[in-house]
């Protein structure tokens, strides 16, 4: 470190040539997970972040761990770039595609091998859908935590890839709090045991390391998550105020009185307007923030949690407060917070969904800054905020087709992931840094952390040839985006808490 | 204290330069811990104080060298707690010691381990320079997860200088419940609690008896001991025994040893065992022969550790070829000259 002998590179370009590296993945593919003609490599390319579109080389669509492994053996022979991709439902470009490179998918590894009810874990393939493992152990009046809002369709590979988070992580945790174990391939095509059936493994965490590393590291192709009992009991408290500010200190006051709620949501009125308009869900419509404050456990734990939280909320100035009376009404309340990111794009054709973290306290003057921008950059912009653990979702709103717009929505999301990163806070909480924040890791980290990420990445993949571009920027592209942008350097602010 | 991480870093560089080894320490309460102990001691004491905690964040940040009672003590005032209830292992133990050991108390089973609750560091690298990973914020998933690479690296990868955590309110209530019966039966009862809707919060069997402790609102504490029964047990006591292995059962042990395992695995017949964790985590005392140890923790689907020897120190799993060369190459990554703790974690790193 602090010699970075191995710069990785933005624009590697395979050995050997598309037919090659065809003749050679036939070889260990069959037909049908193999896909080379522009029209079969069409609907892959992009994810859930629909702005940023390339073709591959190839489509790679492996049965099994083996074929897995014999794609990656080709590539790293080939020094052919690779890009892994589960779902494609990631939001900020992590599995789109590189044009000189194999786009693997792992769709049909898509098997739960095990679950084991009294040990409370399941063995499952990475094409598994997140919410099919919870459909699964259900039986067993167990579930897995952590539940991204896309956990239908997510798969869980791609949540260990990005760490994903979910409306419940303040009290269970993000995806790397809920795992045990993963088989995990390198570029060079050798398979790992990382982490173990007890709770710790030998050697260094490299659990935690690859868990959240986008693709940069490895694959896995098998996970073994932990699974949690079902609550008996859930319940849901709406909270109406007229001030966004009293609302932030609800919150505060919440978590003061010793209480981890299991979710806590808070939407503005811009978001809640637009979810009324789509769904109807019985949010208050003059309320300048609208929280939602779940309990559960056991039917004593909820009903106590419950009580406690509706004082707290009516002491903190709610103007509106309102339990849920049953599963149908707690169903509901949620399905407008779930629904909050399609409401909006009914109002406007196109949103960036950012995802900074920020500490809780700074919540109003973060909104206000971001309210005021509204102006500098003519747009609008609804927020959704992970209340509890201080993950903010504004939702810039624009319309692709008006070139203008696209570029003043880009400067907007890149003002307030900065602003994210000037009060302390972080670019991404949860969505990953993908291709669509890699200029803003520029602002939140500096040269020599830059270094470590690199001599890390270089451990387990010399050539750098897995996702490049992605999750790390270069050190070429923070130089380049240095010279054009205001930094938050220390300079700037040495006082500044920033890690 | 910025003098104090100027000499931190002068001392690094010289190390550095003479490709001399350092030992990071603080205290020394697990100094028992590791294959080696090279160096000259960087005592992490002189850098030393709370940097930041506001309650209602659930964030704490302090330095390295803060002794871990008083950060124990500042969070208590707010009725706050350090999740992974760990070790202390000594009267001085310090915050960035418990944090490079990694070492998780009773709770961890249902809680959590105090990796899961490091939410960012600051450290110095082999070169001296001052980086920053991870935050003070709860989500952060910008660049590799560092921060938590650190927890139990035995300060082998850098000098972890200021800590950010994750901390929780303490339970309203506890309760401990004993009931006697035979290794195979609580096994199987820790599970199958561990699997219904229950205020579990630690669990532990020795001596013929099964060890429950239940947590949270007083109303759901005692719903729950009413649905299990057993025998009350008064206070904390049995609690602070086992997680500072203070009980009878650690007393004359000449080794110990560690195995973590799937919970649900049958009894080893080994030696004299002590359970936590559900039953993944199992303590062994005896001079148990190393490679049937080793044998036998695979077999469960785990790894032991000679935890403490009799004789000076103790001996870690052995890793499968594999991963031995994935943990040197990134020991050699962060620290190219191999200063920080060599051969502390393995013979080869």
């Amino acid at each position: 470190m602090g010699k970075p002998e191995h710069f990785p590179s933005e624009t590697a370009k395979p050995a050997i040539s598309k037919a090659e590296l065809v003749r050679r993945l036939s070889s260990v593919l069959p037909e049908a997970s193999l896909l080379h003609e522009e029209e079969d490599l069409r609907p892959f390319e992009c994810d859930g972040l629909t702005a940023y579109r390339k073709i591959p080389l190839v489509v790679a669509l492996p049965e099994n761990e083996r074929q897995v492994q014999a794609v990656l053996e080709v590539c790293h022979r080939g020094r052919v770039p690779v890009v892994f991709r589960g779902a494609g439902t990631g939001l900020s470009g992590g599995a789109l595609p590189y044009e000189h490179g194999v786009l693997l998918g792992l769709s049909k590894l898509k098997n739960i091998l095990d679950i084991d009810p009294l040990a409370r874990i399941a063995r499952v393939q990475p094409g598994v859908r997140n919410a099919a493992i919870s459909e699964a152990a259900s039986v067993h009046g167990l579930y897995y935590a952590p539940d991204p809002s896309s956990q239908i369709a997510c798969s869980i590979g791609g949540n260990v890839a990005e760490n994903s988070g979910g409306v419940h992580c303040l009290k269970y945790g993000l995806t790397v709090h809920n795992i045990m174990k993963v088989r995990f391939i390198t570029i060079d095509g050798e398979l790992l045991e990382i982490g173990g059936e007890g709770f710790d493994a030998p050697g260094y965490d490299l659990l935690a390391l690859v868990t959240g590393s986008e693709g940069l590291l490895g694959v896995v192709t098998e996970i073994t998550v932990k699974l949690l009992p079902s609550p008996v009991k859930a319940q849901v408290v709406l909270a109406a105020f007229d001030d966004i500010g009293k609302a932030a200190d609800a919150v505060a006051n919440i978590i003061g009185a010793g209480i981890v709620p299991a979710g806590l949501e808070m939407m503005d009125k811009k978001a809640t307007g637009a979810v009324e308009q789509f769904i109807g869900a019985g949010y208050p419509l003059d309320a300048e923030a609208t929280l939602l404050c779940e309990s559960d456990g056991t039917e004593e734990e909820v009903a106590d949690e419950i009580s406690r939280m509706t004082d707290v909320l009516n002491t903190a100035g709610a103007t509106e407060v309102r339990i849920s009376r049953n599963e149908a009404e707690r169903l509901k309340l949620w399905a407008g917070r779930k629904s909050a990111f399609p409401a909006v794009g009914r109002i406007q054709p196109d949103y960036f969904c950012l995802d900074g973290t920020i500490p809780r306290k700074q919540l109003s003057n973060v909104l206000k800054r971001i309210e005021e921008m509204e102006t500098t950059f003519n747009l609008q912009c609804a927020n959704v905020f992970h209340a509890g653990d201080g993950n903010l979702h504004p939702l810039v709103m624009f319309d692709a087709s008006d070139d203008d717009q696209l570029h003043r929505a880009e400067k907007y999301g890149a003002a307030i992931l900065e602003l994210c990163v000037e009060v302390g806070g972080t670019i991404t909480g949860e969505h990953g840094v993908g291709i669509e924040k890699i200029n803003q890791m520029c602002v939140q980290f500096q040269t020599r952390e830059l270094n470590t990420f690199h001599a890390i990445k270089f451990v387990f993949d010399e050539h750098g040839l897995l996702n490049p571009g992605k999750a790390v920027p270069t050190l070429q592209r923070c130089a380049e985006f240095g010279a054009m942008h205001v930094h938050v350097g220390e300079e700037k602010f040495p006082d500044l808490p920033r890690f | 204290m910025s003098d104090v991480i100027q000499q931190f870093q002068e001392t690094i560089r010289s190390a550095a330069t003479r490709r001399a080894p350092l030992r990071i320490r603080g205290s020394g309460s697990k100094d028992f811990y590791g294959l080696h102990l090279d160096g000259d001691i960087l005592d992490t004491r002189a850098y030393s104080g709370i940097v930041e905690y506001e309650a209602t964040e659930l964030v704490f940040t302090a330095r390295a060298g803060t002794p871990l009672r008083e950060v124990q003590e500042a969070l208590a005032e707010n009725g706050q707690t350090l999740p992974f209830e760990p070790p202390h292992f000594g009267p001085d133990a310090t915050f960035g010691g418990c944090i490079a050991a990694g070492f998780s108390g009773p709770r961890r089973a249902y809680q959590g381990s105090a990796r899961d609750f490091v939410l960012g560091v600051r450290m110095l690298n082999s070169s001296g320079e001052d980086l920053r990973f991870g935050g003070q914020v709860m989500k952060n998933v910008a660049g590799y997860d560092v921060s938590r690479l650190m927890a139990g690296s035995f300060g082998t990868l850098g000098l972890v200088l200021e800590i950010s955590v994750k901390v929780l309110p303490g339970p309203e209530v506890e309760q401990t419940l004993q009931f006697g019966m035979d290794e195979s039966a609580a096994i199987e009862a820790m599970n199958r609690w561990a699997g219904q809707p229950l205020p579990l919060s630690a669990t532990c069997y020795v001596d013929k008896s099964l060890y429950v402790r239940l947590s949270g609102a007083a109303s759901a504490v005692s719903a729950a001991q009413k649905k299990l029964g057993g025998d009350a047990i008064e206070g904390d006591a049995f609690w602070y025994s086992v997680r500072e292995q203070t009980h009878p059962f650690f007393a004359d042990a000449k080794s110990l040893w560690r195995l973590s395992l799937k919970s649900t695995s049958a009894p080893l017949a080994l030696g004299p065992t002590l359970s936590e964790w559900n039953g993944s985590l199992r303590w062994i005392t005896g001079a148990g022969e190393l490679e049937r140890m080793y044998a036998s923790a695979v077999s469960a689907n785990g790894h032991a550790t000679l935890f403490r020897s009799g004789d000076d120190v103790a001996a870690i799993q052995q890793l499968d070829i594999g991963m031995l060369t994935l943990n040197k190459k990134l020991k050699q990554a962060l620290d190219p000259e191999g200063i920080f703790g060599p051969r502390r974690l393995h013979a080869l790193f």
